[in-house]
């Protein structure tokens, strides 16, 4: 089996247009968990029990099966009950969710890390509860968790080959299917393999950057 | 049709798919492990091919995506002539991308046992590989062995992907009950809960106790 040039070319442009669906779907997917995670972070510091619990659960569920299982349940299962969901939509829910449950541990470890000292100068100085959050533990809680925010967007963008299994447009769906066209598999998942890694390496070292600046940012060394 | 039938009907597939996954975790498991110590040492090795080559390894593995490499290896690599079964490839690829996690724990533990623990193996004038597996390796086994614990449930997790080569997994099993009988909730309900059941109440038990006896032989609890 021989590298054909000529073909990469061909397809590289098909290839290309994947890889913007690609950091979209990793983008949406990281947004919806972004605000979810917090969502789930902050109902587990309520003060009623069984509300921490059940999110709790809920929690390590999602962060114990399989993605890939959990994008299938998500597909299927919505026409069951007259819900029909397109690839993306089922997707972006199961993406999304998933990630929200890493997160909610992401932000829950920023925020534990918040000293006692600075909740008890916003009781001091009269903040509401949701003034506090918002004023200064969330900004403080921030910096802490920019290098665990950053692993999973990275993360999140290694797991949107799983979208291709209920068949949304991303890159290892292209892949596939200029592979079963023309019976060449070599160049196309070769030329995935590269993106992926010419993309994460890249993203590694701008949130490892990112992280220094907001610390510096925020007078935090 | 019940739930109770339903299961009665379609329980012994189940139980089939998680036995096949549980040997695709058993053996990835094995294979993640001995590759993780190895690239783990080889980056702490001073010769540079070695460091290099476990650098290549580490950054290959964790900078492509596993499914991109499952289906590398599953499509790519007949086609230079070595053709391999799908359960073989399917644990080959989970292994060898978990491993590339694992190397960074075993490398960071490896690192963080206390400096005084080197030098006096170095005063007790013990060979190298005598220092390594007496004094530093057990005492980094302990550091790390909490990380590992998320690691193998991602292990599982990953293994969910070998479905996707027809390695007739659990994963497998519910998509294949699911074209057949449309049940969807029932048909990847019962597969989630089953990975659920497997990863809380199999994996995480096994890992504290283990990380339990370790504490206690290293003298810490």
């Amino acid at each position: 089996m021989q590298w054909d040039w000529q073909f990469t070319v061909e397809i590289l442009p098909r290839m290309l247009w994947a890889t913007v669906n690609t950091l979209m779907a990793a983008g949406i997917g990281y947004a919806i968990a972004a605000v979810l995670g917090l969502i789930f972070a902050m109902a587990q510091r309520t003060r009623f029990r069984s509300l921490t619990v059940t999110v709790r659960e809920v929690v390590e569920f999602l962060r114990s099966t399989p993605l890939v299982l959990q994008i299938f349940f998500v597909y299927y299962v919505g026409p069951e009950y007259g819900v029909s969901l397109s690839p993306w939509v089922a997707g972006m829910i199961a993406i999304g969710l998933h990630y929200a449950a890493y997160l909610s541990e992401v932000y829950r470890g920023g925020i534990e890390s918040v000293s006692k000292g600075q909740w008890e100068a916003c009781t001091a100085i009269n903040l509401s509860p949701a003034q506090a959050y918002r004023r200064i533990i969330l900004p403080q809680a921030l910096p802490p968790s920019v290098a665990g925010m950053g692993n999973y967007l990275i993360s999140i963008f290694k797991d949107t080959p799983m979208l291709s299994v209920i068949g949304v447009a991303e890159l290892m769906q292209a892949a596939n299917a200029i592979g079963g066209q023309n019976y060449r598999y070599l160049e196309p998942y070769t030329i995935v393999g590269l993106v992926f890694l010419i993309i994460s390496l890249f993203s590694a070292a701008l949130i490892r950057s990112f992280e220094n600046w907001i610390r510096r940012k925020l007078g935090m060394y | 049709m019940t739930y109770i039938s339903f299961l009665s009907e379609y329980g012994g597939r189940f139980l089939d798919g998680a036995l096949v996954t549980a040997e695709q975790f058993v053996c990835s498991l094995a294979l993640a492990v001995f590759l993780a110590h190895l690239a783990g040492l080889l980056l702490l090795s001073r010769t540079m091919v070695l460091k290099a080559i476990a650098v290549v390894y580490v950054e290959f593995f964790r900078g492509t995506s596993l499914l991109v490499q499952l289906f590398w290896l599953f499509y790519v690599l007949p086609l230079f002539g070595v053709t391999l079964d799908p359960f073989l490839t399917g644990f080959l690829a989970v292994g060898l991308n978990t491993g590339a996690y694992g190397a960074q724990l075993v490398h960071g533990a490896i690192k963080s046992v206390p400096r005084g623990q080197w030098e006096a193996a170095y005063a007790l004038s013990m060979s190298s590989s005598k220092r390594m597996l007496r004094i530093i390796i057990p005492q980094a086994f302990v550091i790390m062995l909490p990380a590992w614990g998320n690691l193998v449930i991602e292990l599982l997790k990953s293994t969910a992907l070998v479905a996707l080569i027809a390695v007739p997994d659990l994963m497998f099993e519910a998509k294949q009950m699911n074209s057949s009988t449309y049940l969807s909730t029932w048909t990847f309900g019962t597969a989630l809960i089953i990975y659920y059941v497997f990863a809380r109440f199999l994996i995480t038990p096994t890992m504290r106790s283990l990380e339990r006896i370790m504490a206690r032989r290293m003298g810490r609890a």
